[in-house]
């Protein structure tokens, strides 16, 4: 019996798959720039403006230099985990893209394609898995490197990012409790057709984004590399391309964090103030993507407001902010839901 | 053979080969990546019996926190195969043939359980589906899950004390 493969759907996603992994890293490319930029700007300086006009050709020029650097591994590494250390972080940042709903769905030669990649129905559970598998990057390339610099900046991150994805699955369980389902399309399509969940949890959504800070390394909370105590922190060791995917790695994850929060809290590729019904349902897709972009360039903006705002916690104000104030704090929050949402369903009677 | 059959013996290998690379090789960080590995290839098989809740929560739990904390008792005791102690060769022997009986004891329960002709529905039902995961906890088993769970946090106040001791 010959295999019975359904060729059109396979190269659909093939491509869809290329297309969100080549868009994420181009606008994680450009993030690094815009980061520069923004830093200029709180600065009050200039940034780079050299290559190309406005200096839109830095990126490139930056990653032309990393490819180019010569590449050190040291001795007394383990080779093949030193190698694996940043491709792990690159995958895990690229995985998260597979379940996000980008777009409506459109048509194409007569065929309708969803503009999302695998409409997982535990989707949710799997960015949440997705996420606490980031850490292992860090750690086994912080051990792989064999320095004490390296293990120091590599245990911090693996104990912030396990302590900090705490608070943020308490505060997606009173997600989950308004929405009541999981998968990350049903969300979008409840939020298009009512409010915002935002409006249901403030709360929740300020835990999220404290959470989503720690867990993508960014200051305030990037104690795992902090120049000033532990030279590199867990990239010490690496050089050329390997330190690049490093580097690389925190930008994209900024930009799907950015993505999934827009998604759970901000209607995704839902545009506000307009019935998609009503016009023509290609360029509602195609808007609709913009839309979702638009929302992630605003907390993109927002990461890196608050990184030349705000200075590093100590470490143990970093422990003390997740442990005593945000778990109590997603706790409450929690239950406070689940509260509001059996009142509701038995008519605010009690 | 379908797609399924095919996923299903690609999974199967890998779960094997890398549980075999756990005993066999001598790093211990090796050993808890393989150990990953194997945890892997099981949410695999897990989605092909369509019990899509179970492959994640097993990722995150015990992929994503329980192996992270091991890696991190292991990185920060630095164990290499040069400084970990010869056990002892009565030890060994008394291993092989524990662990031996445990295998013989694993094999026999199977092979005799009621179900052991149609345990694997691959695709099939949608027991596995959150929908139906939650029903049956909360309505049919909610005090066991209640007591379990009241396990957990005993459990979670332990470490806390023992942790405060100093």
């Amino acid at each position: 019996m010959l295999l019975v493969i359904d060729w059109p759907l396979i190269i659909e996603k093939l491509v869809l798959i290329i297309i969100v992994v080549m868009a994420s890293l181009g606008i994680a490319m450009y993030t690094t720039f815009a980061e520069r930029k923004v830093a200029a700007v709180l600065q009050d300086r200039r940034g780079p403006n050299r290559a190309g006009p406005f200096g839109i050709l830095q990126p490139v020029a930056d990653g032309l230099k990393l490819f180019f650097k010569e590449e050190i591994i040291p001795n007394f590494s383990s080779k093949f985990l030193f190698i694996l250390g940043p491709s792990l972080a690159m995958l895990t940042a690229i995985m998260t893209g597979a379940v996000v709903p980008w777009g409506d769905k459109i048509t194409l030669f007569d065929r309708e394609i969803s503009l999302q990649i695998a409409d997982v129905n535990v989707g949710i559970l799997y960015v949440f898995a997705v996420v606490s598998m980031g850490v292992y990057g860090i750690m086994i390339g912080s051990w792989a490197s064999n320095n004490k610099y390296s293990l120091m900046g590599g245990l911090r991150a693996a104990s912030q990012i396990i302590s900090y994805e705490l608070p943020m699955g308490l505060s997606l369980i009173a997600l989950l409790f308004v929405t009541g389902n999981l998968s990350l399309k049903e969300m979008v399509l409840q939020q298009q057709a009512g409010l915002w969940n935002i409006v249901y949890q403030p709360l929740g959504f300020l835990i999220f984004l404290i959470c989503a800070f720690a867990e993508c390394n960014r200051t305030p909370f990037d104690l795992p590399e902090a120049e000033n105590e532990l030279i590199g922190g867990y990239h010490t060791e690496y050089s050329s391309m390997k330190l690049g995917f490093y580097l690389f790695s925190e930008y994209i994850n900024m930009f799907v964090s950015s993505v999934i929060m827009s998604t759970l809290f901000f209607g995704g590729y839902d545009i506000p103030f307009v019935n998609e019904a009503n016009y023509d349902p290609n360029w509602m897709a195609l808007f609709g993507v913009l839309a979702l972009m638009a929302k992630a360039v605003c907390f993109i903006f927002l990461f890196m407001w608050v990184r030349w705002t705000i200075p590093r916690f100590r470490y143990d104000q970093l422990m003390n902010l997740g442990w005593r104030v945000l778990i109590p704090l997603a706790l409450f929050n929690m239950l406070l839901t689940g509260a509001l949402v059996l009142l509701k369903e038995n008519n605010w009677h009690f | 053979m379908s797609i399924t059959e095919i996923l299903f013996w690609i999974l199967s290998a890998l779960a094997l080969g890398c549980a075999i690379m756990v005993v066999a090789s001598k790093s211990p960080v090796y050993s808890i990546l393989y150990l990953i590995g194997v945890f892997f290839a099981i949410s695999g098989h897990y989605i092909l019996l369509n019990a899509q809740f179970l492959a994640i929560v097993n990722i995150i739990v015990y992929a994503g926190a329980i192996m992270v904390l091991f890696l991190f008792v292991v990185m920060l005791m630095n164990l290499n195969a040069e400084s970990e102690p010869q056990k002892n060769r009565y030890l060994q022997f008394a291993g092989l043939i524990s662990g031996g009986c445990l295998f013989l004891v694993l094999v026999s329960a199977i092979a005799r359980s009621e179900s052991a002709g149609n345990l694997i529905q691959v695709g099939g039902g949608g027991s596995g589906l959150i929908k139906n995961l939650g029903m049956v906890l909360f309505n049919e088993y909610v005090i066991p899950f209640e007591i379990s769970s009241v396990l957990f946090l005993s459990a979670m106040i332990g470490a806390v004390v023992i942790g405060k001791k100093n």
